[in-house]
């Protein structure tokens, strides 16, 4: 041994610093929501797996950890749809074509797409948890024929808060697949159905024991929306979902996103549901 | 050409005039020393510029919210490591509480990203078992296999460690029953044992490293002798039966880890909360926590933007916050969440406990919550169902 010191090996890159993207596109989802799309400063293509998220930058602002949300077959855009809730994203949201975000990602585990071949594949979301879930649904619609049926279960508060409604639209006009939408509180001239997320679980239209379920929303959605599949025979083995902390770092170092033994930015944030069953029951962990 | 290294380096001694040129040659060659000395009546870590610097004749005594230093009455025969630990560790300098990440200067409406890449050479004199054990758990917790914090790497890749073994225990330490001391036994350059009962000061020497060797060539020294190395035994015996509960010491329950993790909901959560103050002292002079934030500074113009890291606690209500509230509102779940991390989810992420026994956030806690008594009354409880 030469000295006492561990021999840690330097990265090759440095991994706390963002790369530059250019803001290309940004378009208002909804009043609080808006969907950007970037392409690297220094080009190339930004490979990722549906689930996966990246740190994005303001300027001397902040960083948060926000889904990738684009088509994982189309990689040279990358796209993130963002809900404005305090400073940060605040900023991001002020960001206008021709502008610079810095981008540390892609991070963390991914909805098991290709496992799923072969099986029904349920999507559960609430609100913008929509938005992690689509590159999931982008893969499989390019995949289609190696898959049951598709199912997507929606549901958000009010019909103003619905994410992505042309594509939506888009989705219920395809005979391949089944969308299926519910709101918290029906307003305006809202002629759909009223309700929470679970109601559409249990509507069924999916083989119970093989299909395989991705599910992204509140905790509380989710809490509920495993226990409705569970109800309808869609074990915990075969129900994938998104957990949310807070995050700093997204490398492990920071210690936010602690989830009992795991780390939500390295092992999550995909998990199966099985594998946190026991804690996803416990208080404020 | 690599040469095998020997196996049993020979056992050297050094007086006080050794140590004080192992001091000046360690500055000599570029690194900048800190050891133990007294300031506001506690040992802490700071710059030393030689043997007068140390804290001799102090030893200190600590107990749950108590802190004190003695002076162990030899005058100028005193002991220069007759205290246990530092009240704040080495991680202040590996893992600094405020570090810049990088600074971006605005071009345009694009930027520049430059990282920070000065790193200061430290000598560490003085490092304890237990603290050596630390490092090694925060060597993992920068390297986890899939990122390395080029930061801490840099820090600690120029780190010369002179470790200095315990002959004494403080009432709170409990490294035993860590088996993370009271000897250091690997990872450090030189190890010294003072042998304070001896009346010429002596300091037993164990090689490991060639740095370490290196070093040692430059300075007087000669071998130990049969005796020296015998009294430095019963050093570290000593403050090993020091420890030994049957003694009135301090340790550990056995599987701590499996206790943690097998108690997630149980009612001693709320009573450690009614006493816990969530002041995050524990947090603070933890050598293995390593939690931190980010903040984002523009400078007046705007155009320079920075990035900083600072320590953070988990006893704060912001570190769990995300939209809607904080995940861990109640304190009784976020003392769960630090003793659980701590003693039971750092093996399964780290493959090593997180705590190394040094008794640190007992002494400092206010309310003298204790962190071997907690683990003990869960196990208790186990025991009588
Ligand atoms: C893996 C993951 C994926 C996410 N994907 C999306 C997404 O696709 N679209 C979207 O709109 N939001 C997403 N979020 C939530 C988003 O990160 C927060 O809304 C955002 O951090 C809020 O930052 P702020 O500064 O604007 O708000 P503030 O309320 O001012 O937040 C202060 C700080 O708290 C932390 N924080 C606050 N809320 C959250 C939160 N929900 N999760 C994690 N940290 C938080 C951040 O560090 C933030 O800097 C995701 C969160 C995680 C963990
Ligand atoms: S948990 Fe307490 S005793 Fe254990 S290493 Fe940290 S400060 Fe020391
Ligand atoms: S255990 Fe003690 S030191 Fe730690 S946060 Fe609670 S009161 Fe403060
Ligand atoms: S976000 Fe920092 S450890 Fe996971």
């Amino acid at each position: 041994m030469d000295s006492a010191a561990p021999s840690i090996r330097l990265p090759a890159g440095d991994p706390m610093l963002p790369r530059l993207f250019r803001i290309e596109r940004v378009k208002k989802e909804l009043s609080d929501t808006f969907t950007m799309e970037i392409t690297p400063a220094d080009g190339g293509p930004f490979h990722f797996r549906p689930g996966q998220f990246n740190m994005l930058s303001a300027f001397g602002v902040g960083e948060v950890p926000i889904s990738i949300s684009g088509d994982p077959g189309a990689p040279d855009v990358l796209v993130h749809t963002t809900r404005v809730v305090g400073s940060v994203t605040a900023a991001i949201c002020a960001l206008k074509p021709g502008d610079t975000i810095g981008v540390r990602g892609p991070f963390g585990s991914h909805w098991p797409v290709e496992d799923a071949r072969g099986a029904d594949v349920v999507f559960v979301a609430g609100g913008i948890g929509l938005a992690p879930l689509r590159p999931a649904i982008y893969q499989i619609m390019a995949d289609r024929e190696h898959y049951g049926n598709v199912v997507i279960f929606y549901g958000s508060r009010t019909p103003e808060d619905l994410l992505y409604r042309h594509e939506l639209q888009r989705w219920r006009g395809r005979f391949d697949m089944s969308t299926e939408i519910i709101v918290d509180r029906a307003t305006g001239h809202w002629g759909g159905r009223v309700g929470v997320v679970t109601k559409l679980i249990r509507g069924g239209g999916f083989d119970r024991h093989h299909a395989v379920a991705f599910v992204c929303g509140p905790e509380v959605m989710m809490r509920f929306a495993v226990e409705t599949l569970g109800e309808c025979g869609v074990t915990g083995d075969r129900v994938y979902l998104s957990m949310e902390r807070n995050m700093k770092c997204a490398l492990g170092f920071c210690g936010h996103c602690q989830y009992g033994p795991s780390f939500v930015c390295r092992d999550g944030p995909v998990y199966r549901y099985d594998a946190i069953e026991r804690l996803f029951n416990v208080w404020e962990v | 050409m690599v040469e095998p290294d020997r196996k049993d380096p020979p056992i050297m001694a050094i007086d006080r005039d050794g140590l004080d040129a192992l001091i000046q040659c360690l500055a000599h060659d570029g690194y900048q020393v800190i050891g133990p000395r007294v300031e506001n009546s506690a040992v802490v870590l700071g710059p030393v510029a030689g043997v007068a610097d140390l804290p001799k004749g102090w030893t200190d005594e600590q107990a749950g919210g108590h802190y004190r230093l003695v002076a162990d009455g030899r005058g100028e025969d005193g002991a220069l490591f007759g205290f246990t630990l530092a009240a704040q560790g080495w991680k202040r300098y590996l893992h600094p509480p405020r570090t810049r990440l990088w600074q971006a200067h605005r071009e345009g409406r694009s930027w520049r990203v430059e990282a920070e890449d000065a790193a200061p050479r430290y000598a560490f004199l003085g490092v304890r078992a237990c603290e050596l054990s630390a490092i090694h758990v925060l060597d993992r917790v920068f390297d986890n296999g899939q990122f390395t914090d080029p930061g801490y790497a840099k820090r600690r890749g120029g780190t010369f460690i002179v470790a200095v073994n315990c002959g004494r225990a403080a009432a709170t330490c409990f490294c035993a029953s860590m088996a993370t001391g009271p000897k250091a036994e690997a990872g450090f350059d030189l190890a010294l044992t003072e042998l304070s009962d001896s009346a010429s000061a002596r300091f037993v020497v164990e090689v490991g490293s060639r740095a370490g060797a290196a070093v040692l060539t430059g300075i007087p020294h000669g071998p130990a002798t049969a005796a020296d190395i015998a009294a430095a035994e019963r050093a570290v015996a000593n403050a090993t039966a020091q420890m030994q509960r049957a003694a009135g010491g301090r340790e550990m329950v056995d599987d701590a880890a499996g206790v943690l993790s097998r108690n997630v909901e149980h009612p001693q959560w709320d009573k450690v909360a009614a006493r816990c103050l969530g002041c995050g002292n524990c947090t603070a002079v933890c050598p293995t926590c390593f939690c931190t934030s980010m903040e984002d500074t523009t400078d007046l113009s705007g155009d320079v933007a920075e990035r900083w890291r600072r320590w953070d606690s988990c006893f704060t209500l912001d570190f769990s916050y995300i939209h809607g509230g904080s995940v861990r509102r109640a304190t009784a779940s976020r003392y769960r969440q630090w003793i659980t991390h701590k003693l039971s989810y750092w093996h399964e992420q780290f493959g090593t406990s997180g705590c190394v026994g040094c008794g640190r956030c007992i002494t400092w806690c206010p309310v003298g919550i204790d962190i071997t008594e907690e683990a003990r009354t869960l196990a208790e409880s186990e025991g009588r169902t």
